[in-house]
């Protein structure tokens, strides 16, 4: 396995290494600004999936020809390449999905139905639709409780009604590690030692964490930890599901079909060992050893740099807005990541959206999957701009412009 | 005129423009010059929910022909709106239900119309379709 070598932080040098970024949208150079829906990919991940499909395609596991083994010992390294980034024990506990949403509903299927009728759930107001909807659908089954830890106006979990809600009722605590819509990072160091203490397990929503931090699975001592490849630079279609291995190991297999067995006969069947017990079917291959690319590219990035720059890029951004009248940043919390969420009175999200598209500048809106996060704030949606570190203080400079024009049209 | 040549007008008064920011300028003016409907029929018989911005619509029918008023708590959304309804309203419902309406491609605004936009628009014109379907199959 190949690696890159950590090269100091340059922001020039990364854009470089992103395709993407470097097009015209409406005869404007593109200013990508919704990283938090999905990053654009590095070249390496790029090549490496023309390179599959154009020589390495095949089927893994139990082939016995030269592209199959191949193909095989990519996947499975991508997997240990995975771990290792996470600071997983073993690789065993690396399982693929097909992304967070999928993930999440695995572990409301198989760890759910080991929950009994009045087991309680806690979740967070600040969530995203797949972390609300799952353990719902998983409360219908079972006569579990869904229980909502609030946030304060300025997007915090308020960890006081945390302390009340958590008890020893609560078989499974999961929240997201930051907010896709408010950028708050949640204290989830304390929240999981607090969860374990009345003996419940945690599941991290890392979907907005991995891409912009360092993450060591073990240090958190969470017991599940899902993302999306696609939201940290590798291909769409596939996610990651960490477990630690003595639960993985207790819980039922959520799918069956090819792969995930020991032994079959019509009488009993037998399942396979992890991870391919909770791997079900032919798998997104390409997509698991080009996920593998995708974290090669991101150990030669100095991740605490780029933490800082995305800040950096983030408090530009708002202070710069702030100034605007009737504009009010959604998500004020202390501890924030890249997100600058806002809205302004009396002018439809949609509205500057679809102005700033025709601007060249790529930003989400709407509610974001989190309708009762909107509800809260008492808001049809919000302007999200998520930067990567791949965005720049000048690409701030052009979209704060381009704000300013679109209001100055729309009042 | 007819539905043709009212949309021809409208692609016309568009091609003055040079880039897209005149053009959303002049929809954004079209649409803060739509009468708004009443608050009170703002009701959820006459809402159509989009993800992204909201639709009410108002049709009635009299002297053979469709009228229809639209509002939304977006723009961009109502200015397309009043578009639709310049082309659409006083015409007999067979036109409507048959109307192949080219101008919002010509004019570039297909997007807002795509089942993907979810602003509730696609939905309006599916609506407004059907309310002239019922007074064909009516008379």
């Amino acid at each position: 396995m190949s690696n890159l070598e950590q090269k100091p932080f340059n922001v020039r040098e990364i854009r470089e290494e992103f395709p993407a970024l470097r097009q015209q949208v409406y005869g404007k150079n593109l200013i990508y600004f919704d990283n938090g829906a999905t990053s654009q990919k590095p070249k390496l991940v790029v090549d490496a999936i023309n390179l599959f499909y154009s020589k390495e395609n095949a089927n893994i596991h139990r082939g016995v020809h030269y592209l199959s083994q191949r193909a095989t010992t990519d996947y499975e390294a991508a997997r240990q390449r995975i771990q290792r980034y996470l600071g997983a024990r073993k690789s065993e506990e690396i399982i693929f999905t097909k992304g967070t949403t999928d993930s999440i509903n695995l572990v409301a299927y198989s760890y759910g139905s080991m929950l009994s009728a009045g087991d309680e759930i806690l979740i967070s107001a600040m969530e995203h639709h797949s972390n609300i909807v799952p353990w719902q659908m998983l409360c219908e089954r079972q006569g579990c409780v869904l229980k909502v830890v609030p946030i304060n106006q300025r997007g915090e979990l308020i960890m006081d009604e945390f302390d009340k809600l958590l008890s020893k009722k609560t078989k499974l605590v999961a929240i997201t590690h930051i907010s896709n819509t408010l950028g708050t990072i949640n204290p989830i160091k304390e929240i999981i030692q607090k969860a374990h203490a009345v003996g419940s397990k945690v599941l991290i929503d890392g979907a907005q964490s991995i891409q912009h931090m360092s993450i060591n699975v073990k240090e958190m001592d969470c017991d599940f930890y899902v993302f999306s490849s696609h939201k940290v630079f590798g291909p769409t279609g596939i996610g990651v599901l960490y477990g630690k291995e003595d639960i993985l190991n207790r819980m039922p297999p959520y799918q069956g079909g090819g792969d995930m067995i020991a032994r079959v006969t019509f009488e009993r069947t037998t399942y396979n060992e992890l991870p391919f017990k909770f791997e079900a079917g032919t798998p997104h291959i390409a997509g698991g050893i080009c996920l593998g690319k995708a974290f090669e590219y991101l150990e030669s990035i100095d991740m605490e740099a780029a933490e800082r720059h995305e800040r950096e890029l983030a408090k530009y951004a708002e202070d710069m807005l702030d100034t605007f009248e009737g504009l009010q940043i959604i998500g004020e919390a202390k501890n924030k990541t890249s997100v600058v969420s806002f809205s302004v009175k009396g002018i439809h999200p949609f509205d500057i959206g679809t102005l700033l598209d025709k601007q060249g500048i790529a930003v989400r809106t709407g509610h974001h999957c989190t309708q009762p996060l909107m509800d809260f704030y008492g808001i049809p949606g919000t302007v999200r701009a998520s930067f990567a570190f791949y965005n720049t203080k000048e690409e701030i400079d052009t979209f704060v412009t381009a704000v300013e024009r679109s209001l100055s049209m729309l009042k | 005129m007819n539905l043709r040549e009212k949309q021809e007008e409208i692609i016309q008064e568009f091609e003055v423009f040079d880039d897209w920011m005149e053009k959303y300028e002049y929809i954004i003016d079209l649409g803060k010059d739509l009468p708004q409907i009443n608050e009170a029929n703002k009701t959820e018989d006459r809402l159509i929910e989009g993800c992204q911005s909201r639709v009410w619509l108002d049709s009635n029918f009299s002297d053979g022909k469709m009228h229809f008023s639209a509002d939304s708590d977006a723009i961009i959304t109502k200015g397309i709106i009043g578009l639709l309804i310049r082309v659409l309203d006083g015409e007999e419902p067979k036109d409507i239900a048959t109307a192949d309406l080219f101008f919002i491609s010509k004019i570039g605004l297909q997007e807002h119309l795509s089942p993907t936009r979810a602003n509730g628009l696609l939905g309006m014109v599916k609506r407004l379709k059907l309310e002239a379907i019922k007074h064909i199959s009516a008379s």
